[in-house]
């Protein structure tokens, strides 16, 4: 943010704000403005996106979605938002009550103090931290903290069956994920996002996850494993409704609900980035390396934040869809599966990619014939598998057509452009 | 004891492909769907034909009377177990002649199990496919199919076929003679 503020003072006003009495009012003004900026953005996602799952889902199981609130329910996280403002904050007797009130903003505050040191764009970051990737790790783990606080307050066997759960749960993902980071760290030899991103290029080749088949492998796993960190779907299980009602947020409702909801929800959109930050070349742009972003001035440099941002926000949003498929495509794991995927499968496997890329780092130079060739098959590998997965929706789709027309009389193709 | 051990290697992989395979299947199958006509219609708004039209005939809905082939035999008010049909039969004083002078079925009781139609001996009291009756208005839910001067009863005749009207009908034309206005008119109107 201070890096981003002295930009904006040296190219506005065209000043050093180092020359000035007060820098620091300045700083803490911009600041206070940037939190709530990044707050407003986190809304404005976690609202929106709560529809777009769920008229997603809609079309998955042949259904259309919430379409009352707004024009094709487009405001329908508003209504939901108001009416979790206007219930009645309901506390148990039993529980314990400061812990009652304290687990929301706890986990509130994990969720959000990563946006400390996720980008939006190339120079669109409140603070690019040298640490990132391990302040990234430390701020997502108070999350577990408030899950256990809001279980065990809640005084319900429910709450404290899901908050186990999620501290089982949560603790276990945190290794393979850390260590599936790790590959591209290695990489690029520095622990912040910012840095990381700078590794990477605009075009594919560039990208972390096709320079070595571990890094490809270690994509998958960290995703998986961030999956179950977010407690999405299929590793819900500390809030699997169908057997323990809402898991640790059993006893919430109204604002206290909401901020649970708010958080799970914003967390797709952490996830998500973070899996782009890391291994598919973040905000670079295709063909203009970091260096031309940094020595532009005036219109260009904030053109290049705006294109920047809007190459992050489209690669983001690509991996949240993939999210929310995931979602309706996955039945819930068993606890014990849970566990046994995580440590017999995700650690061992993260593992032995971190050892492929100290291997392959070691032997291999950077930008040479065998190094580009590796690219080229990676990326022609990704680009296959994605053929091979068009091609198999389509043999899905056409396997119904003939007979979905015979019977209703009707075309089966329906867009998911197209609005009932 | 290798054999095991060998085994053991083989299922390790052999699960984590399945675990990659069936994702990749489960997505594909998933993300077909979006491409695909929901089965569901969206009612009450956008419907490609009224919604009564596409029930079947054997629909048990609002109870109707066809005055013009109604006997005033009585039967069905009999058959009523909760007593949801009120008829009265008066005689004309010029001509003798026997007068439907009402025929109210009081739809907030009426149970719709189809025993007073069984009774009927023309046909003259059914079930229509119509169902929105929801009201705001308790008295709404009275149809009077006899509205305001009596009718003379139908008698049959050998050889000569009742003039019928077509289901549901009648029953839209009660519904207009109710002292309150439909929620339903007031809000889409007629459809």
């Amino acid at each position: 943010m201070k890096a981003l503020a002295d930009i904006l003072v040296v190219q506005l006003l065209g000043q050093d704000p180092g020359s000035w009495p007060f820098t620091w009012v300045v700083y803490a003004a911009v600041m206070l403005v940037g939190g709530a900026l990044a707050m407003t953005f986190v809304a404005l996602f976690a609202g929106p996106v709560t529809v777009v799952e769920r008229r997603v889902a809609g079309r998955m199981m042949s259904r259309i979605g919430p379409n009352r609130v707004g024009p094709q329910g487009v405001i329908q996280w508003l209504a939901d938002g108001l009416k979790c403002f206007l219930k009645e904050d309901l506390i148990p007797d039993e529980a314990d009550h400061p812990l009652f009130r304290l687990a929301p903003y706890l986990v509130f505050a994990g969720m959000f103090g990563t946006f400390v040191v996720l980008p939006f764009g190339a120079h669109l970051v409140a603070a690019d931290l040298n640490v990132g990737v391990l302040y990234l790790f430390a701020i997502s783990s108070i999350v577990v903290v408030g899950i256990l606080a809001a279980g065990w307050s809640s005084n319900s066997k429910w709450g404290l069956f899901g908050a186990f759960r999620a501290a089982a749960q949560i603790i276990s993902y945190e290794v393979p994920s850390a260590l599936s980071v790790l590959t591209v760290v290695l990489f690029a030899g520095t622990l912040s996002l910012q840095g990381l991103i700078r590794e990477q290029g605009g075009m594919p080749w560039d990208w972390f996850i096709f320079r070595t088949p571990f890094t490809f492998a270690a994509f998958f796993l960290f995703f998986t494993s961030a999956l179950a960190e977010g407690n999405r779907t299929p590793f819900d299980l500390p809030e699997a409704e169908s057997e323990l009602v809402a898991g640790y947020h059993t006893e919430y409702s109204g604002m206290r609900f909401l901020f649970f909801l708010f958080a799970e929800w914003a967390n797709l959109w952490i996830m998500s980035a973070v899996a782009v930050a890391c291994f598919l070349g973040g905000w670079n742009i295709p063909g203009v390396s970091p260096a031309t972003i940094d020595a532009s001035q005036g219109l260009a440099f904030w053109s290049f934040q705006a294109i920047s941002f809007a190459v992050f926000a489209a690669k983001t949003s690509v991996l949240v869809f993939v999210v929310i498929q995931l979602r309706w495509t996955l039945p819930r794991l068993r606890v014990d599966q849970l566990l046994e995927m995580c440590w017999k499968y995700l650690v061992p496997l993260s593992f032995a990619c971190l050892l492929g890329v100290l291997v392959w780092a070691w032997a291999v130079t950077a930008g040479s014939a065998v190094d580009l060739a590796m690219r080229l098959i990676m990326t022609c590998l990704g680009v296959a598998a994605l053929v091979a997965y068009a091609r198999r929706v389509r043999f899905n789709y056409v396997a119904d057509k003939d007979n979905y027309l015979k019977m209703t009389g009707k075309e089966l193709w329906y867009p998911p452009y197209r609005l009932p | 004891m290798v054999s095991t051990v060998q085994a053991a290697v083989g299922q390790y992989f052999k699960n984590i492909s399945n675990a990659v395979t069936s994702t990749f299947e489960g997505m594909a199958v998933t993300m077909s769907w979006m491409f695909r006509r929901p089965m569901t219609i969206q009612y009450p708004d956008k419907i490609e034909k009224p919604i009564e039209e596409t029930l079947p005939d054997c629909y048990r809905g609002v109870l109707e009377v066809d005055t013009g082939i109604c006997t005033g035999c009585m039967a069905c008010q009999k058959a009523c177990p909760i007593g949801c049909i009120r008829i009265k039969v008066g005689k004309n004083a010029e001509t003798a002649e026997r007068m439907l002078e009402r025929f109210d079925i009081y739809v907030a009781r009426c149970m719709f199990c189809g025993l007073c139609s069984e009774a009927c001996p023309t046909g003259a009291i059914h079930h229509t496919s119509h169902f929105e009756i929801a009201n705001d208005k308790l008295e709404n839910l009275l149809l009077r199919y006899v509205p305001a001067n009596p009718t003379p009863v139908y008698k049959p005749k050998k050889d000569v076929e009742p003039v019928t009207q077509p289901r549901g009908q009648a029953y839209l034309a009660a519904r207009k003679h109710c002292t309150h206005a439909w929620r339903k008119e007031e809000r889409h109107g007629d459809r």
